[in-house]
Parts: structure tokens; sequence; C-alpha cells
């Protein structure tokens, strides 16, 4: 892929814009759109931010199967974790299309997630890292992995939302 | 703090009631006698052994609330230091992980070797002849203990050896220990959460098979998914299931399992291609151990809680948990996953998934366990409610897994730690 194939900052904004739009609204069905048949998810320990999830112990791991069980599941009530819904409002900064790999378009971003629940309110901070691909002329993400820069989940306890 | 024993818990085995104080996870008093009573008296978790394999290899872990560094030395052994200088108090190791020849403290270079040996004071002619090198080493716990690569210590010196501490427990570290060969080994990545709840919520969650079907609703409903049978089973054998109070406050659940097991308990999620293989890896564990002992390694699952902190749950894949109050109502938890060390890549990687399905803050499961000790916890500022009820399969001769015999057996150990006057405690020491 050419750099002039490389998609703007700002179509790649509008689609990570979008896509925290639709997960703080709880859109999650909508938000599977967002992805390829054989997406993943990932965040890694906070301990080994660069781990290999097939040699080290992640959080999160989800293969295509799996992140469409997770949707069905938080979607379902008895998610209790997420029963009542936390709310959370992301914000996603720094965004930059560093290159591709192949078809797949590599972007970073960071972020912060608030998740309010319970009255408590909790901080996520970290980095994104995703593949894009570039689909019936539109972007898809091919993966999605979080990077986590607390250094353990307390007190958060859990990512029972999409992170 | 309160001086009638009766006050914790209620222990009627002629009525078949058995009840726990709720004060006992909200009162700060209580927390700190728990400190004093249970954790500087017990044999507390530390690490593996696997998890320092070289000399110089270590790990910075906070146990029973303190720094401490598990080591490897150069002389092979692996000890346990406490980690502050003993000149004025400052961590000499500062890092999580690592190797080191030396540990050197930042604030006025007071410097030990991997052993813990102090061998250098900057300026050493400023000292006296009664300043002795020798005697201002990094201390260690009172007992440091090692059974099959599981490393302990205990801050007090009186406490039997460690092999006695975990009495019946030994039987079913060995069923984990044995699963490997040449040994096990904690795989990097550490899952490090918390929970907005009393650190006894967690002992009595991890080995409940009471909640499982109610808590963790959306996991069977996954398995299902994924074409995981769940009712059923091997007709040829009856349902195994127990219960066992293990002595010390330990206990253990020990169940036929519909999940895959990557111990050699196939089932369809994990692909055709792997039967054979799996086949294989059941006929060597036949070989080693007969096959009474091989279907209970391979094909039953295991929740283990060691007295008063440790949980061993050998269930989809291995997990070794930790976790200490830092409040009554907030207790930091520490995860990791354990297999063979001469497990295949391919196989490890099939453990790991499977590990995640259930396991883990981000799990299909622990979330949901998560937000019920977190209920609990919120629960109790009704006051009015004094009693928690704990009495399931009291009566019964032989207690199935999702009766509470297990917690009770934890719990009667909390209370006479709790209640034993501190002066005979004295007198016996002495």
């Amino acid at each position: 892929m050419s750099a002039e194939q490389l998609p703007s900052r700002s179509e790649v904004e509008d689609l990570l814009y979008r896509e925290a739009a639709l997960l703080d609204e709880w859109r999650l069905e909508e938000w599977l759109e967002l992805l390829t048949d054989d997406a993943t998810y990932q965040v890694p320990p906070t301990d080994v931010p660069e781990g290999d999830a097939r040699n080290t112990l992640f959080i999160v791991a989800d293969d295509a199967i799996r992140i469409r069980s997770r949707v069905k599941q938080l979607l379902d009530k008895s998610a209790w974790a997420e029963n009542p819904h936390s709310r959370t409002r992301r914000m996603i900064s720094n965004v930059r299309v560093l290159g591709a790999d192949g078809d797949d378009i590599l972007v970073t971003a960071n972020f912060i997630v608030n998740r309010m629940r319970y009255e408590n309110a909790d901080i996520y901070v970290g980095r994104y890292n995703y593949r894009l691909v570039r689909h019936q002329g539109s972007l898809k993400i091919r993966e999605r992995r979080v990077i986590l820069d607390n250094e353990a989940l307390r007190p958060h306890g859990k990512i029972s939302f999409i992170l | 703090m309160d001086r009638k024993a009766t006050n914790y818990i209620i222990d009627d085995r002629e009525q078949g009631l058995f009840r726990v104080n709720r004060r006992v996870f909200t009162n700060p008093e209580c927390l700190a006698e728990e400190r004093r009573r249970i954790f500087e008296k017990c044999w507390i978790y530390v690490g593996h052994e696997s998890e320092v394999p070289h000399p110089g290899d270590f790990q910075s872990r906070n146990v029973a609330g303190r720094p401490l560094v598990l080591v490897r030395g150069d002389d092979n052994i692996i000890r346990v230091l406490l980690n502050t200088c003993t000149h004025r108090g400052a961590m000499v190791c500062r890092q999580k992980s690592g190797n080191a020849k030396t540990f050197q403290c930042p604030y006025h270079a007071w410097t030990y070797n991997c052993r813990g040996q102090l061998i250098g004071t900057p300026g050493e002619d400023s000292y006296s002849d009664g300043f002795s090198r020798e005697e201002r080493a990094l201390a260690s716990p009172a007992q440091v203990g090692n059974y099959r690569g599981f490393i302990f210590a205990c801050f007090d010196r009186t406490t039997e050896s460690l092999y006695e501490y975990l009495a019946g427990a030994r039987e079913y570290l060995d069923l984990v220990a044995d699963q490997s060969e040449v040994g096990m080994k904690i795989i990097a990545g550490q899952q490090s959460y918390s929970a907005r709840a009393n650190w006894k919520l967690l002992v009595e969650n991890s080995y409940d098979g009471y909640h499982g079907l109610p808590t963790h609703q959306r996991y069977f409903t996954f398995l299902t998914d994924i074409g995981v049978q769940v009712r059923g089973g091997d007709m040829n054998r009856p349902p195994h299931q127990m219960a066992a109070d293990l002595g010390n406050g330990h206990a253990v659940v020990e169940y036929a399992s519909p999940w895959g097991r990557p111990i050699a308990h196939w089932v369809p999620p994990f692909g055709e291609h792997r039967k054979v293989h799996f086949e294989q890896l059941r006929t060597k564990f036949d070989e080693r151990f007969g096959p009474d002992r091989a279907y209970r390694i391979c094909e039953t699952s295991r929740n283990l809680g060691i007295f008063p902190n440790l949980v061993i749950n050998d269930i989809m894949a291995i997990t070794v948990r930790t976790f200490y109050p830092v409040s009554p109502d907030y207790m930091e938890v520490n995860a990791w996953a354990l297999a063979p060390i001469e497990e295949s890549a391919e196989d490890s990687a099939l453990r790991l998934d499977n590990f995640l399905t259930f396991l883990g803050p981000g799990g299909f499961a622990t979330p949901d366990d998560v937000e019920m000790l977190e209920s609990c916890q919120r629960g109790f500022a009704n006051k009015e409610v004094m009693w928690s009820d704990i009495s399931r399969g009291m009566k019964r001769e032989h207690p199935s897994i999702t009766d509470e015999l297990q917690m009770r057996a934890f719990w009667r150990r909390w209370n006479d730690l709790m209640t034993t006057p501190q002066i005979r405690r004295a007198r016996k020491a002495a």
C-alpha cells in the first residue's frame, strides 16, 4: 500500500469516534458491524503490555467467536457485572496513521475511558493499537488491541464492558 | 475487640445451623485482629519457584502487607527477603522483577548480594567496632517453606512446619503438581485486580458450587453455544463430586466438570485435530498413575482453598490466586496461570485461551463473581441483618459441592485463631 492509499487521519478519526459513541451508547450490535469477520480484541496484562496471547496470560484475548459471544452476553440480563450497565465516556486523542502492513492499516490512538457505576468512577488510561482494512470502500477493524497504562485494575476490579 | 467468642460465628451442630456475624466483613478492628492473629501466624503464599528460575532472578511481591523480594541466590537457594534497607528503611529492590547480582539501596548506597548479605557500606571507617555487617543483612520472615514449588512465608517462628500446616491440602496440591513430570511453571502475565469487598467473601466464593448456575449462567450458555455438552457426561462412571474439610482451615471441592481441560480432557471446541493428541496425553497419565488417579487428574476439576488467602483452582485451566485486605471493604487480588513446564507451545496457547473463557477480570465469569462480592459488601450496610447463613448440607453425611461444608471449614479455623486467648498462645510459644 502506498502512502497515497493510506486513509487520512480524519477518516480514521471518524471511525474511532463512531466506535466510541456506539460503545458508550451500548449499541453493541452496531459496533460489531465495524469489525471484520475475523476480527480480534485483546487486552494484554498490565505487566506485559507487549505480550503475545499465545504465551502470556492476557486479560482479554477474544477471537471472532468470542467477541460476538461477549456482545450477546453483555446484552443479556445475566451478565451481572454489567447489569445494570456501566455508564462509560471515552476520550480518544493523538490519533496517528502509522503505515501499512500488507492490507492492514496500522493506527494508534490514546484513550481515557471513564466508567461510572454504583457511584464509583474508575478511569482506564492507555492506547489503542488498531489494524484496519478497507472493505467495500469503508474502513473496518481487523484487530483491536487495548494497552493499559494502569499498573493494575485497582480499584476497577474488572473489565466487564468492552474497553 | 469483642471478648465473647460466640459473637463471630454460631456453629450449632445439633440443629444444623451455621451463621457468620456480618461485622467480620465490615469492622476495622476485626481486620486489625486478622492481621495479627491470622496473617502473622499462618503460612502465606509468596510465589512459585518457576518465577525465579536462574541465580539472581527476583520478583518483588507484596505479601501480608509487606514488600518482599523472592530471589534465587548465586548458591541456587530461593530466599524471601524483607525489602527494606537495614540502615534507614528505603526499599532496596525497586523493580517488579529481573535479575540482579546485588541490591543497592539508592538512599545511602548500602549494598547487599542476592543472598541478602550486606557487602557494602560506604564510609565504613565511621562505624564503631560494635557494628557488624552480618547482623545488618536483609531480614527474612521467621520461616520460609516450599511445597512442590509453591513457596510460602510465615512471620511466626512457633507455627508448625509448612508440611504439617498444609495437612490434607497436600493431596490436592499433589494432583496439580503431578500434571508434569518435570515441574509446573507460572506463565508470564499477572492478572492484578481488586474487589470492593471483604477478602473472606472471595475465600467463600472461590469454592462455592452453589453459586455456579445462577451467577455464571452466561458462561454455561457460552459453553453450550460453542458445542460443549453441559449436562450428561460419561454414563459408565457415577457422577463424581465431593467436598472435603482438609484440616487447618483448608478445604476443597472436586467434581467431574463439563468444560474441556488442557490436561487431557478433550471437548469438541478444542477441534477434531487435537483428539488423538489428547488421547495420547491421557494414556501417559494412565501409565503413570493408573486409571483412577489419571481420571481424577484429567477429568475432574478442583477448587482448593489454602487457609487463609491462597486459592488454586484446577478447572478449565489452573489459576493460582492470592488476595489481601487493604481495608475491610477492599482487597487486592493477584492471579496467575500455572502449566506443565514441558507443555508444547500449541497446548499452552490452548490452555491460556481456555483460561480466559472463564477466569480473570476480563473473563466470562470472574467479573460476575466480583460483582456479587461487591453487592454483598454494599448489602452489609443493613446492620439490622446481623448474620449470614452458611448452613447448607450441615446435617448431610456427604455434603455436595453445592453445600457449604468448605466455607464452614474455613470459618471454624478462622474463629479458632481469632478467639484463642492471646495469653495462652504466648505461653505455648514460650
